[in-house]
């Protein structure tokens, strides 16, 4: 009995040590990069859990967390559910951003070109090769647009950026669909390719007549000219944070498993097309229970707390009622006894 | 009685010293030999690994993947004569563009520069080889990029008549990017090292030599082209190998300059894409035979390289025997 009572209060003491030294590790996405190391900073202030993230690609992290080497992996594209199933992973969003049409035209201030999904996948293709093509004039009454030839700007890198703009293209345009096709990184018909968001931007502002896109928070803090699109509810919207939050708000989560969803023409009237969430990947099966328990617990504080630091950051929190379902889904995550590691 | 004289006179220091350096000899044999095996190897062991990592493209696309042109991630077709190309374009262009510059900086160091000036030049041209490649690319991106669009590329687009040769020499887009941008700045990277290398060849041309040439009457110009130049021809070429095998292989600098496009180039103003770049943009991301046709790439880079560089060593190796 005593030896029950003393085992059972070192496997106590135990576990309370392990969870004073937390020192969790995750490493993915580059874009949600800037707001996990700020929870990050909040959270180890608050409870003196250390967590190390490592900004190494969607594709990286996945690499990562599918050879179990970090405790989660991170990732602009979600998984697709057979995939998780066969990995044994379970994938959940943290954050909205979205990607921006932005521009360099003379004369032109941000938000007075009005661009739709087609019109964005023919540019992209080759197939409008002039502002003044008579399609963009159309839709573009009282804007003059000069008759300057539309260059063409992609990211180099392989990026979740891409793989959420081509998505997008080839969900508005058959000829993009069974052409380039959407990816990390395609084979794009036309166009330069600039690294990085940085390096579109740069392409775009040295070259009149240049058409390029780039994160959400890399167009509102660098104030880019950006196109206003059109949403499957057929008005034309801004990107705005509350135009991101509407998009995540109409989504339907619940109806997705795995909550692959890619928020691409969400219906809403004021959501803005291009959104997308990003994503954490964890083993369904966590190995040390504890460790599990300790990167739930920060993501759920992050939930909790970590508006702010992401607003400030120019990224969209998740709705609340997404929140919640995410947190009922974390049910799902176990420990090596079966039962969840986190509730 | 002599013998003990010698023993005597002999410093006793010196003896100890050579026991220990003797028993210490032996490590050392075995520590240089360590070292450089193991370079060996793991020259050998980058080329094997890259010959096993990249061989599912290869054994996919075989000679195509060297011949034809096809980049697509999402149809997962492969074939690189574009960056191959357009590697061999740029590292020929800068080259063309740096090797006189670095003859020029090297002369006037060793013929003409006064006294005075000969150390401040000469280490600021050894200053500029130790710039991280990263600053020469935003640089580029940044600052040379505008310049070069506004009083270069639209100049000679403008200039150009319609339908001539040098419209389509003259052929892109006008934003100080493109295949002439990148080489130029991979010129300013090679340059410092060439003209350093260079410099120190031309000193070794015996004083003799160079002052009876300039007794006979020839001018610097004339002392320069048949003189010392030919006497360090041959080093002079392994020096620009050299030079070309940093320019075959740069990889940020180029990526931030050359427009990162797959096709093949229509004009010096078009954008394209180098082996090195093409790897640094999608090796992140990459997953199977995507990472195998970049891994295949580095392969066939790794190859041209050494060539040039075996190259460079047996021009070298003649030199040493003149």
């Amino acid at each position: 009995m005593n030896k029950i009572i003393a085992a059972a209060m070192f496997a106590t003491v135990a576990l309370g040590a392990a969870a004073n030294a937390a020192n969790l590790s995750g490493a993915g996405a580059t874009f949600p990069a800037p707001v996990y190391a700020k929870w990050a900073e909040e959270y180890k202030a608050k409870t003196g859990n250390a967590l190390n993230y490592q900004a190494i690609g969607s594709g990286g992290g996945i690499k990562q967390i599918t050879a179990n080497t970090v405790d989660f992996g991170a990732s602009d594209m979600p998984l697709k559910p057979d995939v998780l199933a066969t990995d044994g992973l379970q994938q959940f969003p943290t954050v909205i951003g979205g990607v921006v049409p932005v521009m360099n035209l003379p004369g032109i201030k941000p938000g007075e070109v009005r661009i739709t999904g087609p019109i964005l996948a023919d540019i992209y293709r080759g197939i409008r090769k002039f502002w003044d093509d008579p399609v963009l004039v159309s839709y573009n009454k009282g804007v003059k647009l000069p008759h300057l030839p539309i260059t063409v700007v992609h990211r180099s890198d392989g990026s979740g950026t891409t793989f959420l703009f081509t998505s997008y293209l080839s969900m508005n345009a058959a000829h993009w669909a069974s052409g380039p096709g959407a990816n990390v990184s395609v084979n794009w018909p036309v166009g330069i390719g600039g690294k990085g968001n940085d390096g579109v931007a740069a392409f775009v502002k040295q070259t009149p007549g240049a058409i390029g896109y780039v994160e959400y928070a890399y167009a509102k803090q660098n104030h880019m000219t950006y196109a206003l699109m059109r949403n499957k509810s057929g008005r034309w919207v801004a990107p705005t944070a509350e135009a991101f939050a509407a998009s995540a708000a109409g989504a339907k989560w619940g109806a997705a498993p795995g909550y692959y969803l890619l928020l691409l023409d969400q219906p809403g009237a004021n959501a803005w097309p291009i959104s997308g969430a990003t994503f954490i990947l964890m083993h369904a099966k966590q190995a040390n229970a504890q460790t599990g328990h300790d990167v739930l617990a920060f993501f759920d504080w992050s939930y909790k707390n970590g508006n702010p630091a992401a607003e400030g950051l120019d990224y969209v929190p998740l709705p609340e009622g997404v929140k919640g379902l995410i947190r009922k889904s974390w049910l799902k995550i176990t420990g090596p006894d079966g039962k969840p590691v986190y509730k | 009685m002599s013998t003990a004289e010698i023993s005597a006179a002999d410093p006793a220091p010196r003896r100890l010293a050579s026991a220990r350096g003797s028993r210490f000899e032996p490590f050392f044999h075995t520590a240089c030999f360590v070292a450089a095996t193991t370079l060996l190897a793991t020259l050998g062991a980058v080329l094997v690994l890259l010959a096993i990592g990249g061989w599912p493209a290869i054994a996919k696309f075989g000679v195509g993947f060297l011949t034809q042109n096809t980049w697509d991630p999402v149809a997962d077709v492969y074939g690189a004569a574009g960056p191959i190309l357009d590697t061999l374009l740029v590292a020929a262009l800068a080259m063309a563009i740096a090797m006189p510059i670095a003859g020029g900086v090297a002369f006037f160091l060793v013929e003409l520069c006064p006294p005075v000036l000969r150390r401040p030049i000469g280490t600021a041209v050894e200053l500029l080889a130790g710039i991280p490649s990263i600053v020469y690319g935003m640089w580029g991106l940044f600052v040379f990029a505008p310049v070069f669009a506004k009083w270069v590329e639209i100049p000679a687009m403008s200039a150009a008549p319609a339908g001539s040769i040098w419209a389509t020499i003259f052929q892109g887009i006008p934003n100080g990017t493109g295949l002439l941008a990148a080489s130029i700045i991979l010129a300013f990277m090679i340059l410092p090292f060439m003209a350093a290398t260079l410099r120190d060849l031309l000193a070794t041309v015996p004083a003799q030599v160079r002052e009876s040439a300039y007794g006979l009457g020839a001018t610097t110009g004339e002392v320069v082209m048949k003189v010392t130049l030919p006497y360090v021809r041959r080093g002079a070429i392994g020096a620009a190998m050299l030079g070309l095998g940093r320019a075959l292989g740069e990889t940020m600098a180029v990526t931030f300059i050359i427009g990162n496009s797959h096709d093949f180039p229509k004009g010096l103003f078009d954008a394209g894409s180098t082996i090195a770049s093409t790897i640094a943009n999608e090796f992140n991301e990459a997953s199977g035979m995507q990472a195998s046709a970049l891994i295949a790439l580095g392969l066939v880079l790794f190859l041209i390289t050494f060539a040039v560089l075996a190259l460079a060593r047996l021009m070298l190796r003649n030199q040493a025997r003149l």
